[in-house]
């Protein structure tokens, strides 16, 4: 049988911020794994052979 | 199904999360790790240095989650450390654990991007040596703890050096040892003023496993292995002027204060004995804690201004 739970709305309040933060937190990292590779790259493209 | 345990009763807010990464424990970290990829040879990269020096923030704020999940039953036990989100049911033991393992992964995933396999490797072997051999097994096992444990909290700076250059050498060894040396006096002081927590709550620290008197001698030989220890860079050419003068003035200052503590009742009185006198005793301990913070902060400050002293003058 399945149980749901029941959150109060403090809780869900919580919830709805845990999820922003983890939001925002998982566009940052993805930011910076853009920033790393491009300047990876460029590093690469500066030191290959003519 | 879902796992009501997991929901705490009580809403966790931003600041408990960040208090389960150990923020001050991360700005030591932080500190060290800058002045150690600053220390090292060559340019580098800013956007790769930056990226290097968060994922040691990261690493370490994992590392802090992870040891707050695993030692929650022994925080609870103490007045210093009953407070957290953890013990004071905040934050379930389910998000702590599972906050400190994805932001292990994430840490070490953006070390191997930004900085290479090897520096990666060393910050998660430091990850894994902090959560797995000091938390899970040396803490409750051996009054050794915070001395083999502590190598955990002296590898930034040679991660970050790593993270620069791709490898090791003499230079970022003996900021780790400095680091390496430092720890146990610092926690030692500490924990002869809190031995009675320690004791409750079944961590043996020294003060509970040799008592008061041998912990005092512990803190000497420590402080005199350090002070010399501490003067080392200025022989490989790292530190420069400033940094002969915090080191030499700071070591004096620092075994002043362990001697002090040495010739002290410090500890001693903790257990049953009257409060008043008990705090006074302490106080020398006290002083020596206080101090080594600064000392360390003081030693890499040094190092720090002198490179961008360098930097600037050219």
């Amino acid at each position: 049988m399945t149980e749901f739970l029941k959150l109060t709305p403090e809780q869900e309040k919580a919830r709805k911020r845990r999820n922003v933060w983890i939001a925002l937190a998982l566009f940052a990292f993805m930011v910076l794994v853009f920033l790393i590779t491009v300047t990876q790259m460029k590093a690469g493209v500066l030191n290959r052979p003519l | 199904m879902t796992d009501i345990s997991a929901f705490p009763a009580q809403a966790a807010s931003a600041s408990d999360y960040i208090a389960l990464l150990k923020p001050r424990v991360m700005s030591l970290v932080v500190f060290t790790g800058i002045v150690g990829y600053l220390c090292a040879p060559g340019a580098g990269d800013i956007v790769l240095g930056f990226s290097a020096i968060l994922a040691l923030a990261v690493g370490a704020g994992a590392s802090g989650a992870l040891n707050m999940w695993y030692d929650s039953d022994i925080d609870a036990r103490m007045a210093r450390t009953a407070s957290r989100p953890v013990p004071s049911g905040r934050v379930s033991r389910e998000e702590a654990l599972g906050l400190g393992v994805t932001l292990s992964v994430l840490s070490v995933l953006t070390m191997i991007l930004a900085a290479g396999l090897f520096a990666a490797a060393l910050l998660a072997f430091t990850i894994f040596f902090y959560a797995v051999v000091y938390t899970m097994w040396l803490k409750r096992s051996t009054p050794q703890n915070i001395v083999i444990g502590g190598l955990s909290g002296a590898l930034p700076p040679a991660i970050a050096w790593a993270a620069k250059t791709g490898g090791l050498a003499l230079d970022p060894v003996i900021l780790v040892a400095i680091i390496f040396m430092w720890t146990p006096p610092h926690f030692w002081a500490l924990a002869l003023t809190q031995s009675r927590d320690y004791r409750n709550a079944g961590v043996p620290m020294l003060p509970v496993t040799d008592g008061a008197k041998s912990t005092r001698l512990h803190i000497l030989a420590y402080s005199l292995i350090l002070a010399p220890l501490a003067c080392a860079p200025l022989a490989t050419g790292l530190g420069g002027p400033l940094y002969a003068v915090v080191s030499i003035a700071g070591g004096i200052a620092f075994v002043a204060l362990a001697v002090r503590v040495a010739f002290s009742k410090a500890g001693d009185l903790a257990e049953g004995g009257e409060v008043y006198a008990a705090k006074a005793e302490n106080k020398s301990a006290l002083h020596l804690f206080i101090f080594s913070i600064f000392y360390l902060t003081a030693l890499f400050a040094a190092l720090l201004i002198e490179r961008i002293a360098g930097a600037v003058l050219g």
